[in-house]
C-alpha cells in the first residue's frame, strides 16, 4: 500500500557481486561497518519491543474478555441458567477475583501471568497452562509440517512461474495462489477426507495416531499458507528480475537458472521474510478449523471447544500463546535479517539514505515507515506489491 | 482473515492495479509482462477514443467482452446479491421443510444440488442461506471499514500522540491472528449471525485503519492540501473537503476485496458452529452438516463449498476491476 512503508526492505539491493561499485558505494560503505555495538543495540531494542508487544497483547485480551460490558461469570455459566442462585454467582465472582474493581483484577492477573499462572479452566477445572502444554505439541507437529509444505510448494510455484517463458504456463501457475486463498479450509479438508480417506483409503480421516494422520491436516493447513507465500514471492521476484543487476549478471554470462536462483531469489526472499510472523499466526488460526475438521486434539480444538463453552481463561491463554508465537517468530526474523541484509541494523536513518528516489522525494511524514520488520508487519507486507509497481 | 487478505490480494494503490485472479487467465500474463510498448499502445488508443468521441458505454462493453472472467464474476455477484435480498426469486421452495421420501438424493433436474438427510432441497437451502451469510459479511466489512477508516483518519490527520497510540494498538491487534480475535469476541458476545459479523468486522479494523492512515498521510502532504491550508481553510474543511474524499478510494477497493475474506471468515465461524442455531442454512453450517454423510453423499459438502469459493473469487475479481486498469476502466 504505502510507499512510505517500503524503504527499509525495498531499498535497492546491494548484491556486492553484481551492483557496480560506483553506484552503490556510499551505501556499501555504511553497511560495511555496522559494528558489534550497533548489532547489540539493535537486538536489545527488538527484545524490548517483543516484551512490550506481549504485554500489550495481554492487555488487549483482558480488555476484550473481562472489561467489555458483560458479566464474565454469568457468561461462563450460561447467562440464563436458573439453577445457579445469585449467591452462588457472587461466590464464584469472589473465587475468580471478579468482585474486585477492574484495575485490581487486571494487575492481579497480570502478575499471576508473569509468574506463569494463567488461571483455571472453568470447564475442566485444570490449570490453563497444563491444558495449553498438552495441546501445543500435536498442533506444532501439523503446523511445522504445513509450514514446510507451504514454503517448498509456494516457493517452487513462484520460482517456476517467474522463470518460465511459457506465457500460458506462467498465467496458469500465477492464477493458483488467489484460488488457494479463496478456498475455505474447512471445505478443502473435508474434500481431502472424501478423496483420500473414503474413495482411496490411504490416510485416516481423523485422530492423532501416527505419521499418516498428520498428512491430510498438514496439507489442509498448508493450502492458504502456500498461496500467500507464492503470491508474495512471485511479486517480489518479478520486481527483482527487473533490477539492473540482473541484466548485469546475464550480460556477464551467468546462466538464467543461476541468475534466477542465486541473484534474484536471494534478494526477493527478503521482503517475503517479513511476512513470516503473519504466516505463522495464520497457521495457528487455521489450526482451529483444521483440527475441528479432522477431530484432532490440539491447540485449535482446545480453542474451538473453549469458545463453545465460553471458557474465558482458556481462550485468553490461547490468544496469549498466539501472540507469543507471533512475537517469537518476528524476533527470530529480526535476528536473522541483519545477517542477510546488513543495512537494517543502521536503523531509521539509513532508510532515508538508501531509499529509492521516489521515496526520498516524499517528505518523511511517516516515521513508522522506518521501523524494522516486526513492528510493522502489514506495512511491509503491503510494500511488496507496491514495490512491484514500478 | 483480514490481514492475510490485505496481504495477499490487495494493493489498491498499485498504479497498474494488478491482483492476480483465477477467473481470468487471459489477461494475467499480459499484466505481468506488459511492456512499455503495450502501455504506450494503450495510451494511444485511449487518446484516439477521446479524439473520436466514441460512446464511452460502448467501449466499456467492448472491454467487458474482452474480459470473460470479469463478466462471469459480475454475473455471479448479481446472482448472489439477488439471492441475498430476494432468495425466493431464485428458489421458491421452503428451505426448512423436506420430503422425507426424497432424502439423500444425488443432484438431478428436480433437485439441482441434491437433497439432505431430511429430504430438504440443498439448492433451496444454499439460496436461502445467502442472506444470512452475505449480510453477515456485509455487516462485517462495514464495521471494519467505518471504524478502521475513522481510526486511520484520526491517526493520520491529527498525528502526534494520537497517531502513536493508535498505531501501537493496531500493531498489537495485528499480532493476534484475526480468527482468534474474532473467537475471543464471540466468547464474550455469544453466538449468532450478528455477533459473528461484529466479531469479524472488529478483527478487520486494524488492517483497514493502517491503510487509511497511510493514504491520509499521502494526501495530507500533497500540494492541494497545503494550498488549502495556506489559503486559510478551517481544519474540518481540509479534512472533509480534501483529505477524506481523496484518501477513501483505496479503502473502498479494499472493502470489495475484504468482502471475499469476510465471506470466508463468516462461513468458517458458522462451520465451527458459532453462527445461527442449526435449522438456519448458513453456508458454513451447510458444509458442516454434510460432514456426517461425506462417505455416501458428496454433494452435501462439495456443492455449498463450491458456492463459497465462487463467491470469494468473484469478489476478488470485482475488486481488481474496481481498483485497476487506470484510464481504461474510466
Amino acid at each position: 500500500m504505502t510507499r512510505h512503508g517500503t524503504p527499509v526492505v525495498q531499498a535497492r539491493t546491494t548484491d556486492a557481486r553484481t551492483v557496480p561499485r560506483t553506484e552503490g558505494a556510499p551505501h556499501d560503505a555504511r553497511a560495511a561497518r555496522p559494528g558489534g555495538d550497533a548489532v547489540t543495540r539493535y537486538l536489545a531494542r527488538r527484545l524490548g519491543l517483543a516484551v512490550l508487544v506481549l504485554w500489550a497483547a495481554y492487555t488487549v485480551s483482558f480488555v476484550v474478555l473481562y472489561a467489555l460490558p458483560g458479566d464474565p461469570v454469568s457468561i461462563m455459566y450460561g447467562g440464563d441458567s436458573t439453577d445457579v442462585t445469585p449467591e452462588q454467582l457472587d461466590a464464584l465472582r469472589a473465587e475468580y477475583g471478579l468482585d474486585q474493581p477492574l484495575p485490581v483484577q487486571y494487575l492481579t492477573q497480570l502478575l499471576d501471568a508473569v509468574r506463569g499462572d494463567l488461571g483455571t479452566s472453568v470447564v475442566s477445572k485444570q490449570p490453563v497452562t497444563t491444558l495449553l502444554a498438552q495441546a501445543i505439541p500435536p498442533t506444532a507437529a501439523i503446523a511445522g509440517a504445513a509450514l514446510l509444505l507451504a514454503v517448498v510448494g509456494g516457493g517452487t510455484l513462484a520460482v517456476v512461474a517467474t522463470a518460465t517463458r511459457h506465457r500460458a504456463l506462467a498465467g496458469f501457475l500465477l492464477s493458483l495462489p488467489p484460488l488457494g486463498v479463496a478456498i475455505p479450509s474447512f471445505w478443502f479438508g473435508l474434500t481431502l477426507v472424501q478423496w483420500f480417506s473414503f474413495q482411496l483409503p490411504i490416510f485416516p480421516a481423523l485422530g492423532n495416531q501416527g505419521f499418516a494422520s498428520i498428512v491430510l491436516p498438514a496439507v489442509t493447513l498448508a493450502l492458504p499458507t502456500s498461496a500467500i507465500i507464492a503470491q508474495l514471492l512471485s511479486r517480489s521476484l518479478l520486481h527483482t528480475l527487473r533490477e539492473p543487476y540482473v541484466d548485469t549478471a546475464l550480460a556477464k554470462g551467468a546462466g538464467r537458472v543461476r541468475v534466477h536462483l542465486r541473484h534474484a531469489l536471494r534478494n526477493a526472499a527478503l521482503p517475503a521474510l517479513t511476512a513470516t510472523g503473519l504466516v505463522v499466526g495464520g497457521l495457528l488460526s487455521g489450526a482451529v478449523v483444521t483440527e475441528t475438521v479432522f477431530s484432532r486434539a490440539g491447540l485449535g480444538r482446545l480453542t474451538a471447544t473453549s469458545v463453545a463453552a465460553q471458557d474465558i481463561p482458556v481462550v485468553q491463554g490461547v490468544v496469549l500463546v498466539a501472540a507469543t508465537v507471533y512475537v517469537l517468530t518476528n524476533l527470530l526474523v529480526d535476528v536473522v535479517y541483519p545477517l542477510l541484509d546488513p543495512r537494517i541494523v543502521t536503523g531509521g536513518r539509513a532508510a532515508g539514505v538508501t531509499a529509492e528516489p521516489d521515496d526520498a522525494g516524499r517528505p518523511a511524514a511517516d516515521e513508522h515507515a522506518t521501523r524494522p520488520p516486526s513492528t510493522a508487519p502489514a506495512e511491509h507486507a503491503h510494500a511488496v506489491p507496491a514495490g512491484g509497481a514500478r | 482473515m483480514s490481514t492475510i487478505d490485505s496481504l495477499t490480494g490487495s494493493s489498491p494503490s498499485r498504479p497498474d492495479g494488478f491482483v492476480p485472479t483465477a477467473l481470468d487467465p487471459g489477461t494475467r500474463a499480459d499484466d505481468f509482462t506488459a511492456t512499455a510498448a503495450d502501455r504506450f499502445a494503450d495510451a494511444v488508443r485511449e487518446h484516439d477514443d477521446e479524439l473520436t468521441h466514441r460512446n464511452p458505454w460502448r467501449s466499456r462493453l467492448e472491454d467487458l467482452v474482452r474480459r470473460p472472467g470479469l463478466v462471469l464474476a459480475l454475473l455471479w455477484s448479481v446472482a448472489v446479491v439477488v439471492a441475498a435480498f430476494a432468495p425466493s426469486l431464485l428458489a421458491p421452495g421452503d428451505p426448512l421443510v423436506g420430503v422425507p421420501a426424497d432424502k439423500l438424493q444425488p443432484p438431478s433436474a428436480a433437485h439441482w444440488f441434491g437433497t439432505d438427510q431430511l429430504g430438504r432441497d440443498l439448492y433451496t437451502r444454499v439460496v436461502h442461506g445467502t442472506p444470512l451469510t452475505l449480510r453477515a459479511a456485509l455487516v462485517a466489512v462495514l464495521v471494519g471499514l467505518v471504524v478502521g477508516a475513522l481510526v486511520g483518519l484520526a491517526a493520520g490527520f491529527v498525528g502526534g500522540l494520537v497517531d502513536d497510540v493508535a498505531m501501537r494498538v493496531v500493531d498489537v491487534l495485528l499480532s493476534i491472528p484475526a480468527l482468534l480475535l474474532s473467537l475471543a469476541l464471540i466468547t464474550v458476545l455469544g453466538f449468532g449471525s450478528v455477533n459473528v459479523a461484529i466479531a469479524v468486522g472488529i478483527a478487520n479494523v486494524a488492517a483497514v485503519s493502517r491503510i487509511m492512515r497511510s493514504e491520509v498521510l499521502r494526501v495530507r502532504t500533497s500540494g492541494f492540501v497545503e494550498a488549502s491550508q495556506a489559503g486559510g481553510s478551517r481544519w474540518w474543511t481540509v479534512l472533509f473537503g480534501h483529505v477524506l474524499p481523496n484518501s477513501v478510494g483505496p479503502v473502498v477497493v479494499l472493502a470489495a476485496l475484504e468482502l471475499g475474506g469476510a465471506v470466508l471468515a463468516v462461513s468458517s465461524l458458522s462451520f465451527l458452529g458459532y453462527g445461527e442455531p442449526p435449522p438456519a442454512p448458513e453456508w458454513g453450517a451447510l458444509v458442516a452438516g454434510g460432514r456426517d454423510f461425506l462417505r455416501t453423499s458428496w454433494w452435501l459438502t462439495t456443492l455449498p463449498g463450491l458456492v463459497i469459493v465462487a463467491t470469494v473469487l468473484a469478489a476478488g475479481r470485482l475488486s481488481r476491476a474496481l481498483d485497476g486498469d487506470p484510464g481504461r476502466a474510466r
